[in-house]
This record gives C-alpha cells, structure tokens and sequence, in this order.
C-alpha cells in the first residue's frame, strides 16, 4: 500500500512537466463557447501538438499510472482536455483499438491520435436513454451497406464531427439486447441531418442526428453483426473509467480559488460556508485518493477499468454540483452574473448527475454488479 | 503505484480476522457489556495488535501505519470493545500496555472512555463523573479537560469506523437478498437497491481516505479521513438499520450497537466540526 510512482513513471511525469512548460505559452486563445469550428480548430491543434510529442496514445497504451499522471499533469498545467477530440479518444479509439480488425485500426486510429478526425457519439435516441438497449434505429443490410434509419439525441459534437460511433438494430426479432450492431457512420454521407440542441447553459454541445437511408459500408461494422451490445460494454466501461480524472485535479483547483475568494470578500467569516469548504476539501482530496486506487486496482488486473467508475462517478458528479452550489454562496449576488465563468460551469455542473449514465443507473449497476442484488426484472 | 494492499498486509488482515472470528463473534460481543474481557486483551496482546508499531528492537512487530489502519478496521468490524486505540498507541512508554497486561485510557475531548476498567489514565480525569452511555459496550465518564489525542489516534478511530461502515453494508446486503416482501427479495426493488449501493459508496471512498492518510501521515489528509470514515459509519448503520425495517429497531439486531458505536467513535479524536475547520484552513 503506497502511492510512489516508479523511477520510469516520475521520468515520465518531468519530461512531460518540461514539454508542457514549453508547449503552453505558445497555445492561442481559446474561442468562445459558441464558436464551433473554432473549437475544432483549437482542439485539433493540441491534439496535433500532443501527437508530434509522443502523447497522443496516452490514454491507450500507457499504464493506467502513466495515463493518471498524464491528466493530473495537464490539468495542473492548465493544458487543454480532450475536447472535441473526446469521443475518438476515450470512447471510439479504444474500442476500435480493442475489438476492430487490423484494417479498421489502420483506417481509424492515427487520425484519431492526429487529431485528423472528429468523432461523435450516436448511442441514445428520443426513446432510449438510459435505457439504451431498446434503441430502434434500423439497419437493413442492402449489397456491401446497411441502409439506416431512424434517429439520435444527446450527440455530442455531431456538428463538427467526421465519424459517429453509432448503435443501431440489426435485428428486430431479437431480444432487445441482442441484434444491435456498431458502425462507424460516415457524417458527409448523403440522409444525414444534423439540428443542435439548446442547454440550459445556452450552449450548443450536442444535437438531434435524423437518419433517412443513410449508407454506412459494411466493412465499417466493428465487432460481429448482432453483437454491439457486447461491444459497447467495452466502449462504456471506457468512458467510465477515465472520463473524469483529470477534471478531479481541476476542481481541487477551484475549490483552492474559491477559498481565496472568500478570504477577500469577507464571506470566510461564516462559520457554516467556511466548514462547508472544509468539508469540500475532504471530499475532492478523497476522490482524487478514489482515483488512485481505481488506477493501482485496474493496473493489479490487466488495466481494463472496473465497475469502480461507477462508484467514483456516483460521489464525483454530485460533490461537483455541491462545489458550484458553494461557489454560488460564496459569490453572493454575483452568482446570479452569467458572464462569471463559476456561474456557467455550476449551470453544466448539473448534467454530471444525468450524462453517461445517469446517478440512478449507476446505482443499480453498484448494486447489482458489485453487491450482487437481485436485478429488477 | 501500488496502493492496493499488499501479500503481506493481506496476510496480516486475515490473521487479525481469524482471531476476531475465533475469540469475538456475535456471541462474545452481546455477552460483553461493562466489564473489559482481560483475557481477550492479553490475547489481542500475544498476537502484537498493541505492538504492532512497536520497532523489533523493543520487543515489537516493526510495522507502520497502513498495517495499524488493516487491523484496526477488523477491530471496528466486530465492534471489538476497550480502549484500543489509547493502548495501542501507549505501547512502548507505558508499561504492560504493548503485551496487553495494561489497559490504557485516555481524556479524549471532555470525554473519557473505560475509565474504571483502565490501569492507566492519560490526562487529568480527577473530576470524571460517570455518563449514562449511549453505547451499552463502552462505558463513558464526563470531565472538564477538553485535550484531544494527536492525528494517529484520529486515522485509527477512523479505521474502526472504515470497518464498521463495511461491516453494515454486507449486512444490508446480505439481509436485502434473503428477505422477501411482495414475493420477491427486498433487494429487488429500487428504494432498498439504492440505499445499498450509497452505503458502499460511502464505505469506498472512505477506505481510499484512511488508507491514503495511513500512507501520507498527512494531518490535514487524517482530518479528510476521520470525517468521511464518520459519515460512512454513521449514515451506514442508519440506512442497514433501515433496510432492516421493524427488525432493525429491536435490541436483537446487531445494527443499533454499530449505530451507537459510531456515534461514540464520531464524538471521539476529532469530531466534523474541528476535522472542518482544519481542512478549511489548509484550503
């Protein structure tokens, strides 16, 4: 039980500390929230800039203890996250990584890793959320294509996106967990409609996709026919093992500026916000703690993420509402101005409980999968 | 990193249980009440549970932190009764206490715990009146001194509340799966489901906050530890006690003795509001 890093992995944490003291002053502007090919731009860029150092793979290949030094070193930094890039690289890359074939790793993982291709996420739909196994986007299998129909929501980036990682349903007399399939879905092809949607941030991350006889090749299906449900456990347990590391280390940071904040303004003197902040640092000190025993747990088994994500991402998503529900007492009358930046991330503070499945699914998964519960149906 | 504990700190958290199992079990700890099993002591004693830190040098077991946290937590599963803490950390300058002949107390913030059962009291307990307890094993005395122990006695209570935590959540869980309501287990339903999978969040990352503590030696960290380690013992043995329904208010049922210990153990080192001044003033 200690929480060293070897000799290799603090060589990798000082070469990466010097790059990123070097790479970050020359970073440009980072555009508003609304400018979307700027954000693309911006994002590629880094992701480029990653890739010609030799970080672009971090979250693949490295050791889970290298991937954690990674984000907790960028985000100290007050480097880029993944951004748009975030789909190919914590969901789409390491599946394709994982269940492709030789030619769909060849096609697809190193403008991923370039920062070449956008990917976006077409999982959930109007009537399958977090339910997502009754999911009834069609595919017909029509020649060398499957002919879709049907349509998404909640896709994140579908704006800027070249490639959907998209679920839709083979087989309609299958039971609902069987005959859905995994495609990669060119986003230029000819049916495709993508319309944003509107948060209650004011912000456009993520849109409605329809799909009317969209053409997706055949060779573009990763895994068997009938068996993406298997498929996007593996893409699942991927966003939920590291989605959320690197935002931890952030909000100990901002929990530190909040603290310095309520020095000056004078609202430190109430006992009760002053405990809560302490109680605040508790919790994200833990969390971070959570991580590393995640991170040394995957490593003691062959560096496949667990159903730990779940219990991390049940306690995280709801003490980061709490840090912005605080930052709003701190702030006072201020809270209430949308041009401070604490105002926003408390406003998007509130997907963390829904977004990736919500807290209610999570808790069944911890109970059922971890404590062994009887399943509901 | 290797966080996880390792072969040898398993192997010690193993032996710790077996002797546990062996000499504490559910009879043991509703015959205990009042009264301080000696016996028990010298053995926990034989074994180097009070020794444990204590260098080989001196007759100790030469281990650390870390393996003090294991054992303690099996200590907080069982609801094992004394002083433990206070003898424990007495080994090696009061006499008799690392082989378990002694039994050590001390003044713990205005409260002192097995005062009459103890051979030796640390700090000034000259006007202790005895307290009408609310945990029916640990017997308390009121006194002026308001001292506080040091942040090795706060990562040790908080390890027994670790155990505690863990302890009612496999007993929610446990019980949730054998007992039917509506033709089917309780487990089952959503409601009781998630009551479950809350108690072992809590019990989680109170374990990464009292290891990592163990590791770090951090005060600020043991305050983080001692704070999360109360709300899961505590919030635990409150959500097992409902999950147990009607059962879980009667005396038979083993949920209000961890419940009452909890809130002994929570009162005891550093309780939330101390434990939160501090880690605001580390901010």
């Amino acid at each position: 039980m200690d929480l060293t890093c070897t000799e290799e992995e603090e060589a990798f944490r000082a070469r990466l500390r010097d790059w990123l003291t070097a790479a970050l002053p020359g970073l440009p502007p980072k555009p508003p929230p609304q400018d979307w090919p700027g954000r693309r731009a911006y994002d590629t860029a880094w992701q480029r800039a990653l890739f010609e150092a030799g970080y672009a793979d971090v979250h693949w290949d490295a050791s889970p203890t290298r991937r954690l030094i990674f984000l907790e070193e960028t985000e100290k930094a007050g480097a880029p996250y993944v951004g748009a890039n975030f789909v190919g690289l914590l969901h789409a890359g390491p599946t394709i990584a994982a269940e492709g074939t030789t030619e769909q790793r060849a096609r697809w993982l190193t403008p991923i890793l370039r920062g070449d291709e956008i990917w976006c996420q077409g999982f959930s739909e109007p009537g399958a959320g977090s339910d997502l196994a009754s999911l009834r986007t069609r595919a017909v299998r029509d020649g060398d294509s499957y002919v879709v129909t049907g349509s998404k929501i909640w896709t994140s980036h579908a704006e800027v996106a070249d490639w959907c990682e998209l679920l839709v349903r083979t087989d309609p007399e299958a039971p609902k967990h069987r005959g859905i399939t995994w495609l990669a879905m060119p986003m230029d092809a000819p049916g495709i409609t993508v319309r944003p949607l509107r948060t209650l941030a004011g912000s456009t991350e993520f849109a409605e996709v329809f799909l009317d006889e969209v053409r997706v090749p055949a060779v573009n299906r990763v895994g068997e026919e009938n068996d993406g449900w298997r498929v996007t456990m593996v893409t699942l347990s991927f966003e939920r093992g590291t989605a959320f590391v690197g935002e931890v280390v952030a909000c100990r940071r901002t929990l530190a500026e909040l603290a310095r904040t309520a020095r000056k303004n004078g609202r430190w003197d109430d006992a009760v916000l002053r405990r809560r902040l302490g109680r605040l640092n508790a919790e994200f000190t833990a969390l971070w703690r959570l991580t590393q025993w995640n991170v040394s747990e995957a490593e003691a088994t062959g560096g496949v993420p667990g159903t730990g994500g779940s219990v991390f991402k049940l306690r995280y998503s709801h003490a980061r509402q709490e840090l912005y529900d605080t930052a709003a007492e701190v702030l006072g009358p201020d809270a209430l101005d949308l041009s401070r930046e604490w105002t926003l991330d408390r406003l998007s503070s509130l997907s963390y409980t829904i977004a990736a499945g919500t807290s209610q699914i999570q808790r069944n998964i911890v109970a059922e999968r971890i404590l062994g519960l009887p399943k509901e149906r | 990193m290797h966080f996880q504990p390792t072969e040898d700190q398993r192997a010690l958290r193993t032996g710790v249980r077996e002797l546990l199992e062996a000499r504490f079990g559910r009879e043991a700890l509703r015959a205990s009440g009042a009264r301080l099993d000696r016996a028990l002591w010298r053995e926990l004693g034989d074994a180097g549970f009070f020794a444990l830190r204590l260098p080989e040098s001196q007759g100790g077991v030469g281990l650390g932190l870390p393996e003090a946290v294991l054992a303690f937590e099996e200590a907080g599963r069982v609801l094992l009764p004394g002083p433990l803490v206070a003898t424990h950390l007495a080994a090696g300058t009061v006499a008799g206490a690392a082989t378990g002949e002694s039994v050590v107390t001390r003044v713990d913030g205005g409260l002192v715990a097995w005062l009459e059962e103890a051979d030796v009291v640390l700090g000034d307990a000259a006007d202790a009146v005895p307290v009408r307890s609310v945990d029916p094993l640990t017997p308390l005395h009121r006194v002026a001194s308001v001292e506080r122990p040091g942040p090795e006695a706060v990562l040790l209570t908080a390890a027994e509340q670790l155990g505690s935590a863990a302890r009612t959540t496999e007993l929610a869980v446990r019980y949730a799966k054998e007992r039917e309501q509506f033709g089917r287990p309780i487990g089952g339903f959503q409601a009781v489901k998630h009551l479950c999978a809350q108690m072992l969040v809590r019990t989680e990352l109170a374990r990464a906050a009292v290891y990592a503590a163990a590791v770090t030696g951090d005060p600020v960290e043991t305050a983080g530890a001692k704070l999360l380690a109360d709300e899961a013992a505590v919030q635990g043995a409150r959500d097992c006690l409902q999950v147990y329904g009607g059962m879980g208010f009667t005396w038979e049922a083993d949920v209000h003795l961890h419940l009452k210990r909890a809130w002994v153990r929570a009162e005891l080192g550093q309780p939330a509001a101390q434990a939160e001044e501090l880690l605001a003033a580390a901010l």
